[in-house]
Parts: structure tokens; sequence; C-alpha cells
């Protein structure tokens, strides 16, 4: 059985998903009430921290696609960071960068929501 | 079950069967990822040998089955000649992917289009993906990475 887990805290503001574990075409929909869950509350600055990400399959890079249009619409982003290169590479293989925002340190994401200007994403390690 | 030949190791066809549901998904991925590790692969190339695994065997579970729960999927692995091989069979509906393009990357995320990205990352993870499909009776889809040097 795969082992995932969604965790939610707020870090100035701005709502983190820590990830924990397999997102696979099991555990997606796990992902994907929590993401549910910060939209029915209107709350569109999301930061996705993917440090206890073991492993990501396109079931769940799927979820991202599927709130990304309606968290930009209401001005929010949802932007990722600390993934290992082995869950970065699965990112960058389909393109990923080119949409989302992907930061090594949670505080950049964060501070990017502030100040656009500053922190600068990271492009392919 | 194993023994040396060029360095990395020979598998024999050791083969799997799971239910037709999404919670298998990781008992494949360690019964591909052990047999890929013991055929001398990398972590890297084992991780990513689980993934185009992980990506046929969800693609059966929603298109062959139809979420369907009770039906069969079989997985084997074996090494022949210089090739790691991964054959995974189903008896659900056929889905021929061969003539798929890779889509365009920017042009497919600038439209916020989800799903349909397992195939495409199955060919970027291997080397090569055959499918042989038998109408009515047997879809197989052929995953095969050149064993390491």
């Amino acid at each position: 059985m795969s082992d995932f887990r969604v965790a939610l805290r707020q870090q100035d503001s701005i709502n983190v998903l820590e990830l924990k574990g397999y997102l696979d075409a099991h555990t997606a929909p796990k992902l994907e009430e929590a993401l549910q869950g910060l939209l029915s509350t209107s709350r569109y600055n999301i930061v996705i921290n993917c440090r206890d990400l073991s492993y990501i399959s396109s079931a769940g890079l799927g979820v991202f696609m599927a709130f990304i249009e309606e968290v930009r619409k209401n001005n929010g982003d949802i932007k990722l960071t600390n993934m290992s290169p082995k869950v970065y590479n699965v990112f960058d293989l389909l393109g990923f960068p080119l949409l989302y925002e992907i930061f090594k340190e949670e505080h950049e994401a964060v501070t990017r929501f502030f100040d656009k200007g500053k922190a600068t994403p990271i492009t392919p390690r | 079950m194993r023994s040396s030949s060029h360095g990395s190791t020979r598998v024999k066809t050791e083969t799997i069967h799971i239910e037709s549901r999404t919670e298998r998904l990781s008992i494949v991925r360690e019964f591909v990822s052990d047999a890929a590790r013991r055929a001398g692969f990398s972590d890297e190339e084992v991780g990513k040998i689980a993934l185009a695994v992980d990506e046929a065997c969800t693609n059966i579970i929603k298109h062959a089955y139809k979420f369907d729960p009770n039906q069969d999927i079989a997985v084997s692995v074996s090494t022949e000649d210089r090739l790691f091989v991964v054959r995974i069979r189903d008896h659900g509906r056929t889905f021929d992917p061969s003539g798929l393009q890779p889509p365009n990357m920017k042009e497919y995320l600038s439209h916020f289009r989800r799903g349909g990205l397992g195939v495409h990352l199955m060919r970027s993870l291997m080397d090569k993906v055959e499918y042989s499909i038998v109408p009515g009776t047997t879809n197989e889809v052929r995953l095969t990475k050149n064993l390491p040097q």
C-alpha cells in the first residue's frame, strides 16, 4: 500500500502543503482533496513543499494541472519547493518548469508571493 | 533465479499478477525495482523503470479496465541479451497509442490539460515502448531498457 500524507500549515498567510511519501494514481485523490479544501475556502496562495515526497507519477502531476487554472484566475498561484532531484526530474521531463515556479527552498516561494521581483525560481539543477 | 553475465546480472523471467486496483501499484513498483536492481541498474535508472511500469499499469486500470477492480494484470521481468524487458499484459479494452505523437509540451501545458501524460513519460523513461495486441484477447506493452555496461 502506498504511503502518502498531506499536511497543511500557514506561513506568513501563505498556505503550505507538505507532501510526504508516494504520490501515485492511488494516493492522488488525497492531494486533490487538500487542494479542493483550500479553494473552497478561497485560499489561493499555495506553496507545495516536496521535501519528503519520495515519488510522483503523472497522476500526481495531473492534480496540479487540475487546479492551476482556477487558482490563477483568482490571482493566486501554486508554487513548488524542496524537490529531490528524482522528483524534479519527472516534472522536468514533462516540461512543468515552463508552467510552475519551482524553488529550492520554501521561504523563497513564500517571499515570491509578496515581492515578485526578488526570489528567482530555479531552472533545472 | 539469477546468474552473472557481462558485468550485469541475468534475471530469469519472473511474473507477478495483480488485481486492477491502484492500491496494487506499489507492489508492482517494488517487484520491478527489485529485479532492475538485481540486473545492475543504478538507483536513478531503477526509479525510471518503476515509474514507467506504474504509468503502464495505471493506464490499464483506467482505460483498459475502466476501473473494474477485479481484473488481472500480469507483469513479467527478464533480461534478454543486453536488454532488461518488462512485459505488461491485460485482457481489457484495446488501446494502441503507437501512433500517438509526442505532445508539444508548451502547448499542452498552456491549455492546462490533465492526464494523458503517462504514455509520453513511458517513452521518455525507457529505451523502447512497444505494443502488441490480439484484439479481444490480450494487450501487451513491452518496455525495454538497455542493460548497464
